[in-house]
């Protein structure tokens, strides 16, 4: 029965969107199934979780082709847990979406779609194996494309361009990394690869195939130097598909930074590992500064996706069971304050009235919506890290594993890079809130139909409330999070648990020539 | 659309010839190289000579049904064919087999009506985009 349960968060987003697919003229039926399919992905994610939690990896060998030859979706404890969280946000949208989205776009198919993305974001979290983890990427990236461009006007097209053109040369590099490394090792499987890989003789081409990878899920994630493309492009779609990016899709890419560098590259760690922390530490800097460098909110908030990737890359490159345990747990807070914040400032817009969420023509929010204030300060403050919300309990885990390392540096640039999201969160609220309108805000919701303003407003109270629980009651996701960076620290559970049985070490086709061509006088 | 008598004639023998050809090339695939993508690439394609010779509404009319509900459908019956194993408990997606026939000829007509819907859905779109 379990097999059909680690399965599910592939085959209920795909199934919702081939309905919706079906349904293709009546909008209707389309929100009715696509909310439909979110909430029963919430219910098998979490089963899911609490399964892989209590009793272990699970593990699905798809098509009944064993381990190393079929596609495996596995799901330890970091997968269920990143399944979890992506089911609620995608909730959240679509429920957002139902008060927010315009018959055009509705019409152009954003239900279908919205669905394929999340199929894309789930099979990338589940898979066990490397070449998927890249066909999972496209399935994404081709989705997401659609629901940039979808509504079609200039600024929107302008940043598709930007976002293709970096998207294609990081498809490109992952491609290219996958087909080196199964040049070299002849498998793909995540569990046989971490085996073989340090039997390969050429150990220098191991690690610059573990940069050809940084490089790719860098520009994924958005770290620093491949960052440039997501503050040009995240404000200019659909709010709803604002925040699903800015909460899923850079962290599919961290996501798969934590699985390969802790499952496969583990031969070189100091050489991966210290890029890694170089560019996790600039990233940090750079995208606090360029949050503050900005005079728009959506703007501020998609540098602010830049700068909380680095911290979690912060906790990868570290590498201890508690560096990790501080990165999934810094992952899920992130996630859920992202999305918040990208669906109130789209609710901002509207209340502001404006076509842009620019410093200028905001303000007098508290006048207009003291309700929504109180609901924005939780994720402001959880993003500035201030006690007891989630975004303190993150970086606290975080700080504590950089000096327990003696990462010194690494600690500073977390505090500064902490400072100047507080220091923006106060511009931000002295903008939006305090200061007086341009004109005065309209009342918006109270002339909105009942379902329509229910529908905007419930993903941004669900949002605040997880944070807060998270803040006030750390303790439920703390040990998920230490169950997860004991599991990717020590991976011998994975491996076991995907190939059966302890594994033999297999010499590899290129060590086996070498070998040989050793041997001959 | 070109307005070219030829092109009409020889459609009007083509798009048959294309369909068998096609549905040939989706059943050789079951055990030879063939498949559901290329059968369907050439459906498709018979379509879009089609809409090439009499315009995209004798296209439509043709075809019937709305090339993204095609889409959808071979999405469901590709998704559905996976699910054939709940009676026997394994995965999902292994095949079952009676005789020489078995479930991958189901996924593979789903594959054959995606790629079929999803040309067409693009061809429609730029063909009406570009007024022809």
């Amino acid at each position: 029965m379990n097999h059909w349960l680690t399965a599910a968060p592939i085959l209920v987003p795909l199934t919702t969107a081939a309905l919706c697919m079906l349904a293709w003229n009546y909008p209707v039926v389309q929100r009715v199934l696509s909310l439909a399919g979110s909430v029963t992905l919430v219910v098998l994610a979490g089963i899911l979780a609490a399964t892989t939690l209590n009793d272990g990896i699970q593990v699905v060998q798809m098509g009944a082709w064993a381990a190393p030859f079929g596609i495996t979706l596995v799901a330890d404890p970091l997968s269920a847990l990143m399944i979890v969280i992506a089911s609620i946000m995608g909730l959240c949208c679509a429920v957002y979406a139902l008060g927010d989205i315009d018959p055009v776009r509705e019409r152009g198919g954003f239900h279908p779609i919205f669905q394929v993305l999340m199929v894309g974001v789930c099979g990338a979290f589940i898979t066990g194996d490397l070449f998927n983890l890249y066909v999972w990427f496209e399935v994404m990236l081709i989705s997401s494309f659609v629901l940039l461009s979808l509504g079609g006007t200039k600024v929107q097209i302008d940043a598709a361009v930007k976002y293709v053109a970096i998207n294609l040369v990081a498809t490109a590099c992952l491609l290219l990394a996958v087909a080196l490394l199964y040049g070299i090792t002849g498998t793909l499987n995540m569990a046989d690869l971490s085996q073989r890989l340090p039997q390969v003789a050429n150990q220098g081409l191991v690690s610059a195939i573990a940069v050809l990878f940084i490089i790719a899920f860098g520009m994924k994630a958005a770290l620093f130097p491949f960052f440039f493309w997501l503050p040009a492009a995240y404000h200019t779609p659909a709010v709803a598909v604002q925040a699903i990016f800015a909460g899923l899709l850079t962290k599919v890419g961290v996501y798969s930074l934590l699985r390969v560098f802790t499952l496969i590259f583990i031969g070189d760690t100091g050489w991966t590992h210290s890029i890694l922390l170089w560019m996790a530490g600039i990233t940090m800097i750079v995208g606090a500064l360029g949050s503050l460098a900005t005079r728009d909110l959506t703007r501020a908030w998609s540098w602010q996706v830049v700068a909380h990737i680095g911290s979690m890359v912060m906790g990868l490159a570290i590498a201890t069971p508690l560096a990790l345990a501080a990165t999934a747990f810094y992952l899920v807070h992130d996630i859920v304050v992202k999305t918040n914040l990208f669906l109130s400032a789209g609710l901002v817009r509207r209340l502001s009235g404006g076509e842009d969420t620019a410093f200028a023509r905001l303000g007098g929010l508290f006048k207009a919506a003291p309700w929504l204030c109180v609901l924005l300060f939780i994720p402001l403050a959880s993003l500035a890290g201030f006690p007891p919300l989630s975004g303190f309990w993150g970086k606290l885990l975080l700080v504590k594993a950089g000096l327990e390392t003696q990462h010194y540096a690494m600690v500073a640039a977390l505090l500064v890079s902490g400072l100047l999201t507080i220091w923006l969160v106060g511009r931000v609220w002295a903008e939006m809130v305090w200061k007086a309108p341009v004109q005065p805000p309209a009342a918006l919701l109270a002339s909105m139909a009942r379902g329509r303003a229910y529908a905007l407003m419930l993903p941004l109270v669900l949002l605040s409330l997880i944070t807060f629980g998270i803040g006030v009651n750390p303790d439920r996701l703390l040990s998920v999070a230490a169950q997860v960076g004991a599991s990717l620290h020590d991976t011998s559970a994975y491996v076991e648990a995907v190939l059966g049985g302890k594994a033999e070490p297999v010499p590899t086709l290129v060590g086996e020539l070498q070998h040989q061509a050793g041997d001959r006088p | 659309m070109m307005d070219s008598l030829i092109l009409r004639t020889g459609v009007r023998i083509l798009l048959p010839l294309m369909l068998l050809f096609s549905i040939f090339i989706l059943w050789r695939g079951h055990h030879e190289p063939g498949g559901g993508f290329v059968g369907g690439l050439i459906c498709a394609v018979g379509f879009a000579l089609h809409a090439l010779a009499f315009g995209i509404d004798a296209m439509r009319r043709v075809l019937k049904a709305d090339p993204r509900t095609i889409l959808g459908a071979g999405l469901l019956l590709g998704i559905l064919s996976g699910f054939i194993t709940v009676p026997t408990g394994e995965p999902y997606m292994t095949a079952q087999w009676v005789g020489g026939l078995g479930t991958p000829v189901l996924f593979d007509i789903g594959v054959y009506l995606v790629v079929v819907g999803g040309v067409l859905a693009m061809v429609c779109a730029l063909m009406e985009e570009g007024g022809a």
